[in-house]
């Protein structure tokens, strides 16, 4: 079901059989054509209020320092520059900042994937007691505010001397990614038939090893949309990562940035441009998984 | 986007629910690997216990308690002080002001989001296809944007000298804005804290439903429509009860997601918000880690958790209603 490329036509543009255009209640052409324009109107209006911070943000960064601090601002830049771009990455610490990021982020979603694919395959697979219980688990932590547990999980760490600490940042970013990860992956685990596996195992598989040789390489779709929905969550966290790293070598990308939103007088060409170098990974990974977003809400809802 | 909650919680599901699965029909086996499964999930349950449920219990432990800065640093053990948290905090007329605050921001959000996204599922399905393919590539740059990105851009819209919101207002629509300061009625702070609230939550709801539209039976709407239902009969009758399932479960997540708002206004305030710019998140975490008295923190967001679990307990029902968790 796809949501977006869909090529579907507008109801009012599907061809009425001729036999219903002539009853009386069956709206005429020309009042079609009139409605389309007005939704293509409404249409128009929701695609530049959506588009235009987008467009802002990188017209911003591109534009010379002059235009930026200027009362008028003008949609199009006069010329295009790259000294926004040039001043964000001389700030201090950018190269550690996405080294932090990286090495936090990678292995955050890599540990997920590992734990969550062998859950989903236990919840995807068997029927055993609890099941049921430990999948309402999931949804439930789901919808637990994360300002709520900031503060235990910030005592905790603290306690456990990870204050300051690439891995109890990880950890924390792991464990978040394994509730939506798992969910994920069983969907996708129970799409694989089942009989696969059997085959696998009357050939003299074990249950495990019929898993990891079998539905485990079949599962690298599934894998691949989970895994960058949890780097992109990862990526975008800033509150854990603020309140736990302290020291500016450690910062990562986000709290780097936030850094420079707090100073007095905001370089806001420089704070776009680096805006935009971290929105930019995000946006390409996030058009590769959007479709999935986007349908898996309702698939299995419009049922009722 | 939000840090922790993933935009959408519930995952792809299988396109052959509709049959059970086949283990569902056999008898157990009871083998060996009647252990399999729950080594499988230990790692995960245990993950999960020591990241989210024990802190949840520690939560309600310190919201009981009286944790400051010395009993943290010190590792002292911290005082019983009862109920004393919860009844200095009730009994303060500056929590029951964040607390109408946060709801009636969460409610004027929701509102105006399903609304607007209402509208936008249904305009998406009878405009141009050229028009609503570059409408929803628009709607996912701006779903994509973290949510730290987006602020910072909305942050400088409403610069006072130099931002766009100003220079529109004094320039075309000829009002005098020039060099207004936005943040200094939180009545108006709020205006755009609640627009980039808005745009960024309007997306999923929008491309939730429209899919959810692409769900109706158009020889329904037809049917209906040669009845001699109007447009609003046939919303009512035929296109509602399709997109209802949907529409409730995106209301609920917006509800829970709005009413938790903390990073827009966080960052819009260069982290350090004022007092009349305080939501829940944001007085627990000030609560906290500016006035250092933890437990104070943990029982308000005890006190937000409960608050939002009739909520929660309401999303389930319809998860388990559809059928989600089999």
């Amino acid at each position: 079901m796809s949501a977006t490329t869909s090529t579907r036509p507008g109801r009012l543009s599907r061809p009425g059989s001729p036999a219903r255009a002539g009853l009386r209640s069956a709206p005429r052409p020309d009042r079609k054509k009139k409605s389309r324009h007005v939704y293509n109107l409404v249409g128009l209006v929701a695609l530049v209020v959506m588009a235009f911070p987008v467009y802002w943000l990188v017209v911003s960064a591109l534009r010379p320092n002059h235009e930026i601090r200027s009362y008028d601002q003008t949609l199009w830049p006069s010329s295009i520059t790259f000294d926004n771009f040039k001043r964000a990455i001389d700030q201090p610490n950018f190269g550690t900042a996405i080294q932090s990021s990286l090495i936090i982020c990678v292995t955050a979603v890599v540990g997920a994937m590992l734990l969550s694919t062998i859950a989903a395959f236990a919840i995807g697979r068997f029927h055993f007691t609890g099941r049921k219980a430990f999948m309402i688990t999931l949804l439930v932590i789901q919808l637990l505010p994360p300002t709520a547990m900031l503060i235990p999980i910030y005592i905790q760490l603290n306690g456990l001397g990870a204050l300051n600490e690439y891995w109890g940042v990880i950890v924390i970013y792991l464990v978040s990614a394994l509730p939506f990860a798992t969910w994920m992956i069983r969907g996708f685990v129970i799409n694989i038939p089942k009989e696969l596996e059997e085959s696998a195992m009357v050939d003299g598989c074990s249950r495990m090893g019929a898993f990891w040789r079998v539905i485990f390489p079949l599962l690298a779709p599934g894998l691949a949309a989970a895994s960058i929905f949890s780097l992109i969550n990862a990526w975008n966290e800033y509150l854990l990562a603020y309140v736990v790293l302290q020291d500016n070598d450690k910062y990562t990308l986000n709290v780097w940035l936030m850094n420079f939103t707090t100073s007095r007088g905001v370089d806001y060409g420089a704070l776009m441009a680096a805006s935009t170098l971290i929105a930019l990974p995000v946006v390409v990974f996030f058009m590769l998984v959007q479709k999935k977003m986007a349908s898996g809400l309702t698939s299995g809802a419009v049922k009722g | 986007m939000k840090a922790f909650a993933p935009p959408v919680s519930v995952p792809p599901q299988p396109a052959h629910r509709d049959t059970p699965p086949a283990a569902a029909r056999r008898a157990p086996r009871k083998r060996a690997g009647a252990y399999l499964p729950y080594a499988l999930i230990a790692p995960t349950v245990v993950a999960i216990a020591a990241v989210f449920v024990w802190p949840l219990v520690k939560t309600v432990i310190m919201s009981f308690q009286d944790v400051g800065r010395r009993e943290l640093w010190t590792g002292q053990a911290a005082e019983w002080v009862g109920f004393e948290q919860f009844t200095n905090i009730l009994g303060d007329g500056e929590f029951w002001d964040v607390v109408w605050r946060t709801v009636l921001f969460m409610v004027a959000c929701v509102v105006t989001t399903m609304g607007v996204g209402l509208l936008l599922a249904q305009a998406m399905q009878r405009m141009s296809t050229w028009i609503r393919l570059a409408l929803t590539a628009a709607l996912v740059a701006a779903w994509a944007m973290p949510l730290l990105v987006a602020t910072s851009i909305f942050r400088w819209f409403a610069d006072s000298d130099y931002g766009v919101v100003n220079m529109v207002l004094t320039k075309y629509l000829g009002l005098d804005f020039r060099g207004h300061n936005w943040w200094l009625d939180s009545k108006q702070g709020f205006l755009i804290i609640a627009a980039v609230v808005i745009w960024g939550a309007i997306p999923f709801v929008t491309i939730t439903l429209y899919a959810a539209l692409t769900q109706v039976p158009r020889e329904l709407e037809e049917a209906a429509a040669l009845d001699g239902a109007g447009a609003l009969g046939v919303f009512r009758y035929v296109t509602w009860p399709v997109i209802k399932p949907v529409f409730q479960m995106v209301a609920t997540l917006s509800v829970i997601w709005d009413f938790n708002v903390f990073g827009q206004v966080f960052l819009m305030r260069g982290n350090e918000p004022e007092p009349e710019y305080s939501l829940l998140g944001i007085y627990s975490f000030e609560k906290a880690f500016e006035s250092n008295s933890f437990s104070q923190g943990a029982a308000i967001a005890l006190i937000t958790v409960l608050l939002l679990s009739g909520v929660a307990v309401y999303y389930l029902r319809q998860l388990l209603k559809i059928g989600e968790v089999e």
